[in-house]
């Protein structure tokens, strides 16, 4: 059974064909790590799924629904939640507030304001603070809550440990961990390969566009993914 | 002294109306980044429709206000819906031109409907326009104009309440900030606009009926209405609603003194005083400071 199956989606930035053909599939409760270069498409690719961007082309199937035409508000309803590249937190609010307007609209579950403080421990103390004084880490801590406020089925999380210190990224990843071993559904999008092959159950690379290698986290060298990532196995088809 | 005093309470109370008529301009701007320059007009479209009922049928102008304000936030939704919307995804200077417009077309249209002449609630309120209560043997307060100030006060009192502690008013100042994500946080930000335009024009409209109780109107009477609300929100701070009342009262209150000084000196002390203020915002970069103007023409992507 699949919760999500992306079928040849195309999505387009004006001119720049971002996404090209992309078809991928997800289980419940698997982790999938999407990992590429810049400009390789992979936000583009989770704000299509999310319903920020209008797809092109392809159809997108949530819990066998088509679900390309439907309003980003909606789809969260129905279970897909982002964390946005860049965190987007509203600045003004207090972290309280950031975390409750997601709820109001979310479905009902088991993550509300205490189980996401829980979650991420470093909240309790932040939370009538406005979200723009906030720490990088703590700002990635409030965006993650928010999503998982909505009780998504499908969380999908774009770059988060990006602009973190070290330290930070550590602290995301162990709630990272948390998440999934309690069996959500992520998709992720990560820079650092090492990190993405460690949490992740499944590993899919784009290039250009397009998916070039996916396969089990288990069976995946570093090297094979970094060849894909660069293009370098085409690169040497065209040198010889 | 008491002259003073005097010209002072009125001032202020001048000045809670001015801040009811700025609220909706200002609420409207806060949350959609949309200056409507039919503000005024649609002041006096309430104005008029409040009129008409108050003409046609026995109804006091209190009661038929109460019938008038859903028309004017259904008004405020359907304009949102079928006009201001497509104008913004146009680009955010095309809701200037399409409110200008409208403006226009207001005017005309009540002008075709209601013709030129001068009209007045006053005579349907009775003895309420022009009662007033003695503070002291020489001061003395009007009662419909205390009655405007504290309709002001919880209109602009409520707002903030409402957008702070409720649910949708969360909703709203999320949409505000980014209505890109607020929709990634399940938000209809389609909805969250009309209900905003809805509340802004019913506010509007509320004013307009006001000023038809203490004063007189025409159809086309909105234009200076428009200029005193925009006067009052731009010295108090754009998109600050306590910022809104005291920049209706500083602007109420310099015109009253300006009366004093000379018949003529009404109107021009409150634009001196508004470009005064101006002035000094632009000088010490102040625009900046409300997280207004400054936030308007930077931060939108």
């Amino acid at each position: 059974m699949t919760l999500l199956s992306v079928e040849r989606l195309d999505a387009r930035h004006g001119l720049l064909h971002a996404v090209r053909g992309v078809t991928i599939d997800i289980t419940p409760g698997e982790t999938l790590a999407l990992v590429g270069a810049n400009g390789a498409g992979k936000t583009t690719l989770l704000r299509t799924i999310a319903g920020a961007h209008k797809p092109a082309a392809g159809r997108i199937v949530f819990e066998g629904a088509d679900v390309a035409a439907v309003p980003a508000h909606a789809r969260l309803r129905a279970g897909i939640a982002l964390v946005p590249e860049g965190r987007r937190l509203f600045a003004g609010m207090t972290v309280k507030e950031n975390l409750l307007v997601a709820a109001a609209r979310g479905r009902p579950g088991p993550w509300n304001l205490d189980t996401v403080v829980e979650a991420f421990p470093l909240l309790r103390q932040r939370l009538n603070s406005r979200a723009g004084n906030l720490s990088g880490g703590e700002q990635q801590a409030t965006a993650i809550g928010r999503a998982l406020m909505s009780n998504p089925k499908l969380l999908l999380l774009d770059e988060v440990s990006l602009g973190l210190a070290p330290i930070a990224v550590e602290a995301v990843y162990r709630s990272l961990s948390t998440l999934i071993a309690g069996g959500t559904t992520i998709v992720l999008v990560e820079q650092d390969i090492g990190r993405a092959l460690g949490v992740a159950v499944r590993v899919a690379c784009m290039l250009e566009g397009r998916v070039v290698l996916e396969g089990s986290a288990k069976d995946m060298t570093r090297e094979e993914v970094t060849e894909a990532y660069f293009g370098l196995r085409r690169a040497r088809r065209f040198a010889s | 002294m008491n002259w003073a005093i005097q010209q002072l309470l009125s001032g202020v109370l001048l000045g809670g109306y001015y801040a009811l008529l700025a609220s909706g301009l200002s609420f409207m701007f806060g949350v959609m980044r949309i200056i409507n320059l039919a503000h005024g007009d649609l002041a006096i479209v309430g104005a008029c429709l409040v009129f008409l009922l108050a003409d046609t049928t026995d109804v006091s102008p209190f009661v038929a206000l109460i019938l008038v304000l859903p028309i004017m936030a259904a008004i405020g939704w359907g304009l949102q819906r079928w006009m201001l919307e497509r104008s913004l995804r146009a680009g955010m200077l095309v809701p200037l031109l399409t409110t200008f417009g409208l403006a226009i077309v207001l005017e005309n249209g009540l002008f075709e409907y209601f013709g030129a002449d001068t009209r007045s609630l006053a005579p349907y309120i009775g003895d309420f326009g022009f009662d007033s209560w003695a503070i002291n043997s020489d001061v003395y307060v009007g009662s419909l104009a205390v009655l405007i100030f504290a309709v002001a006060v919880l209109l602009l009192g409520g707002l903030k309440l409402f957008l702070t502690y409720t649910s949708l008013g969360r909703e709203i100042r999320a949409t505000a900030e980014d209505p890109d994500t607020a929709e990634l946080c399940g938000i209809d930000s389609r909805s969250v606009y009309a209900i905003a335009a809805a509340i802004s024009v019913a506010s509007a409209g509320l004013a307009g009926v006001f000023l038809a109780m203490r004063a007189t109107f025409t159809p086309f009477s909105g234009p200076e209405q428009l200029i005193f609300a925009f006067e009052a929100v731009v010295i108090g701070g754009i998109g600050s609603l306590s910022g809104t009342l005291v920049g209706g009262i500083v602007l109420g209150v310099a015109q009253t003194f300006g009366a004093q000084i000379n018949p003529q000196g009404f109107l021009i002390t409150g634009h001196v005083v508004f470009l005064a203020v101006l002035a000094a915002r632009l000088a010490l970069g102040g625009l900046r400071a409300r997280g207004g103007v400054h936030r308007f023409f930077i931060r939108r992507p």
